[in-house]
């Protein structure tokens, strides 16, 4: 056996078995990082909310939690609806062009499923402060109704969408929800149990 | 005839390079692995220490994962950990390793001490070794200790209040000792929340700190080998033993099959019987701890056992506690103890074989006697094995001084 | 060779010590027959957990198991979980409770019902086959039965419809240190019939628990096959690193 037969079965050996050795590694590995994902309590906590919504007068907004998240359900009144249009003006992101803050069929005028009620997250997208109701017209020529952040004094339609010049970049975020029946809301989809 | 000649030579130029000129990295490398030389002989019984490095770590990494899910109140922990067992996804996993690694640690570090006493690896000059490596050894037993009460099942509650309550003991101080320890008038929540402060930050941190203690002093005397000659008595031409191989390769791609092997074994714990018939888990633990109802066989954690069982086999508290703490610290003076110029058991007489092997037979057995009710024989059988155990240590200055000797040879004695 | 003779020696001991897991935890002197469940028997376990909720859960939570996991670990549709398994709880992400209120209980019976979601691992599978079917007539104690296994159970014979009721009879022994008599239980005797034959009874028992094993420790239906996995894995390691052990080594004179 020469040196070079030798230096090759070794090299070949070494590479064999330090490659068996990594993937050994990347294997042992693979708990210990499953174990970071969210967990079955995690999942379960953070489960789909069901909202009643029928007894809720028109223009009566509740709050509920979502993930840790406030969420606002608010029962627009035809009159609050019709004002949306006016206000479309004064706004940064009117017809909601950035998809990260809403679902698809929230991309609409009442950023919804039903021009109704409207389902948004409690939490101004400038720094995370709860933003106050406002629903009644002025006294401002630019106010028909909506949400004012005290924090930092940013602006949203009845809609969640956002005032131009205000500290917040962007509309108010639409979680997913959907209505399992007429008068229900879930908010959150299924994690996927069984 | 040839060998690898360290590939790593000093380089001109790159990476390496520019981070030597900043920090001994191929000075280290060199030293501690590729230019370190131990004897070709090694057998067996020389995988224990770096198995017992590859749990350390392990404990380590289990550990620190187990923690993100833990909560350490007395209200959370027994639900904690049967969260981590069922809603964190492969938790059970981790659990596991974790368990099974404790008791692995033991087996590993046993046999480890075990070996020092067949080859006389405490023996000048490597008698600050074994020192340092006795303290290891006595971290370990707090280690062990303090994590055993986190479940906060029955057996963590009253084996901890059993082995808490022994400090108070002591005259004078005792009361108070207990007192401290315990941070509240009985194990509490209070207990709880510290002994997992030093759980998992104090004695990990005093453990990795003494193994590279450790590690330096063997380092610089060089290891024993199964033959007890000092392979640095003969050099070849280039300052190298004669009878060493470099630590890497050689003794790195020896000490991977024994750490497979051993992972081996470790799996087959973890998947397929990680209770161990109740040794790695115990039953008893299995209930939330109660303080209104005690169990009604308390014992420790099987590695525990033997010094339990010395514990309880004499009738005083105080006597009793002062044995057990006798025993533990007892082998620290081997290097003393032992007279004999001969280091390796291939070369000593049949006194100290049969010593050996009565010590051996004692430990064992005193294990055994301490997972059984302390009473009738078992307490007799206790005494005697009991009285063996300190004879070995205490009657050692006489027998290796009169056990008769075979001649030692000048090289180690290897067969390719 | 006399050293590795030596090690396999001292090692011997430990591995049959450590072999015999088939030790009984708990369960007294008593002898206690084996409950021979198997998990993988999915049939089993869906008709255990029937029984379960059925008999068990009124006063006994399994707190930590969650009944979408233990739906998938069944082989259920969650439709199914809910239709059949689910009363108490809410959604399928809920933990198994118990109906009855801790206050009540502790009117009732002392205390309140154990968590059942560990006992086999605290008490042993076959303590607990054996608990199930060990209850008698006993017209001193509240509940007018008592248990062979645990003397004193304030729990009722839940299962008395279909085991049907049951004497036991004690014969006088001496007892081991000579001083006295004890009673030593013997056997039983049938007093009333039950609904079903001793070996449907049996068997539904044997699901009963079968179920509780499986709720003890959900991750064991998986634990032994990934150990399968492993051991192949690390069996390929160790050839390769033998063989590159040698090669290595063959410098060494």
């Amino acid at each position: 056996m020469t040196d070079d037969v030798d230096r090759n079965r070794r090299h070949f050996l070494a590479v064999a078995t330090a490659v068996t050795g990594g993937a050994g590694i990347a294997l042992a590995a693979v708990p210990f990082i499953t174990s970071l994902k969210p967990s079955a309590r995690a999942e379960a906590m953070g489960a789909p909310v069901e909202v009643a919504v029928g007894s809720l007068e028109p223009g009566e907004m509740i709050r509920v939690i979502w993930r840790g998240k406030l969420i606002f359900v608010l029962r627009r009144s035809k009159d609050m609806l019709a004002r949306l249009p006016q206000v479309t003006r004064f706004l940064d992101d009117p017809d909601s062009t950035n998809a990260d803050q809403q679902p698809e069929f929230a991309v609409n005028e009442f950023r919804s499923r039903k021009a109704e009620f409207l389902v948004v997250e409690g939490s101004c997208t400038h720094l995370g402060c709860a933003p106050l109701e406002q629903f009644e017209v002025g006294p401002a020529a630019d106010w028909f109704g909506g949400f004012f952040c005290p924090c930092h004094g940013s602006k949203f339609d009845l809609s969640g969408r956002v005032y131009k010049s205000v500290p917040a970049p962007t509309n108010l975020r639409v979680p997913p929800y959907r209505f399992i029946q007429d008068d229900v809301i879930m908010i959150g989809f299924d994690s996927g149990a069984a | 005839m040839a060998r690898i000649e360290s590939e790593i030579g000093t380089p001109k130029g790159g990476f390496l390079k520019w981070i030597d000129d900043r920090f001994p990295f191929t000075k280290t490398m060199k030293h501690h692995a590729t230019e370190y030389y131990a004897s070709k002989n090694f057998n067996f019984w020389y995988f224990f220490g770096v198995l017992a490095f590859v749990v350390l770590i392990m404990q380590l990494i289990t550990g620190i994962f187990l923690t993100m899910n833990y909560k350490p109140s007395a209200a959370e922990a027994y639900a904690s950990v049967e969260y981590i067992m069922r809603d964190v996804e492969l938790g059970w996993l981790i659990r596991y390793m974790h368990s099974t690694g404790a008791s692995a640690f033991f087996i590993v570090i046993y046999l480890h001490m075990f070996r020092a006493m067949l080859y006389g690896s405490y023996k000048k000059p490597r008698e600050l070794i074994w020192i340092i490596g006795m303290l290891i050894f006595f971290a370990m037993m707090a280690e062990a200790f303090a994590g055993y009460l986190l479940p906060w099942g029955q057996m963590s509650y009253w084996g901890a209040q059993v082995i808490i309550s022994l400090f108070g003991a002591i005259p004078m101080v005792g009361e108070t000792l207990v007192e401290y320890i315990r941070g509240d008038y009985s194990i509490s929540d209070i207990t709880l929340n510290r002994f997992f402060a030093l759980h998992v930050i104090a004695l990990p941190m005093a453990l990795v700190a003494l193994v590279f203690v450790h590690i330096v002093a063997l380092h610089e005397v060089g290891s024993n080998n199964p033959d007890g000659v000092e392979i640095k008595d003969h050099k070849g031409p280039d300052g190298v033993p004669l009878d060493g191989v470099a630590f890497h390769p050689y003794h790195t791609s020896k000490d991977l099959v024994a750490i497979i092997v051993f992972l081996m074994f470790f799996s087959g714990a973890v998947f397929f019987a990680p209770e161990m018939g109740g040794y790695f888990l115990e039953y008893a633990n299995f209930d939330p701890a109660d303080i209104r109802v005690t169990p009604e066989h308390i014992q420790p954690v099987w590695y525990f056992t033997p010094f339990y069982a010395m514990l309880r086999a004499v009738p005083d508290k105080l006597i009793g506690a002062m044995t057990m703490g006798a025993a533990v610290l007892l082998p620290m003076l081997l290097p003393w103890l032992d007279k004999s110029r001969v280091k390796s058991i291939r070369y000593r007489g049949w006194l100290y074989k049969s010593a050996l092997a009565t010590f051996t037979v004692s430990f064992l057995v005193l294990g055994w006697l301490g997972t059984q009710p302390a009473t009738g024989l078992y307490v007799t059988l206790a005494r005697i094995f009991t009285a063996l155990y300190f004879f070995f240590f205490l009657l050692m200055p006489y027998y290796t001084t009169i056990d008769k000797t075979r001649p030692v040879p000048e090289r180690v004695v290897w067969h390719a | 060779m006399l050293r590795s003779n030596f090690a396999a020696a001292l090692l011997t001991p430990l591995l049959l010590v450590a072999a015999s897991n088939g030790l009984a935890a708990g369960g007294g002197a008593m002898e206690l027959a084996p409950a021979n469940n198997d998990v993988s028997d999915t049939a089993s376990l869906q008709r255990g957990a029937r029984n379960f909720m059925n008999y068990c859960s009124g006063c006994h939570s399994a707190k930590y198991v969650r009944f979408n996991r233990m739906g998938r670990d069944l082989g259920l549709t969650e439709e199914q979980l809910i239709e059949n398994l689910m009363f108490n709880a809410e959604v399928p992400h809920d933990t198994i409770q118990r109906t009855m209120r801790d206050d009540d209980a502790t009117r009732w019976f002392g205390k309140p019902p154990p968590d059942l979601s560990v006992v086999p691992r605290s008490r042993g599978i076959n303590y607990v086959f054996n608990f199930l079917q060990g209850f008698y007539i006993q017209s001193e104690s509240p509940t007018g039965v008592d248990n062979i296994l645990l003397p004193g159970t304030s729990m009722p014979n839940v299962l008395w419809e279909l085991q049907g009721y049951r004497r036991a009879i004690f014969q006088e022994h001496h007892s081991e240190d000579g001083e006295g008599t004890e009673l030593v239980f013997e056997r039983f005797e049938a007093v009333t019939e039950g609904s079903m034959s001793d070996e449907d009874f049996q068997t539904f028992v044997r699901d009963t628990v079968n179920f509780l094993d499986y709720m003890s420790e959900p991750s064991q239906l998986k634990r032994q096959a990934i150990g399968i996995w492993v051991l192949m894995f690390l069996a390929v390691f160790l050839v390769l690193s033998v063989m590159l052990k040698k090669e290595i080594w063959k410098d060494v004179s």
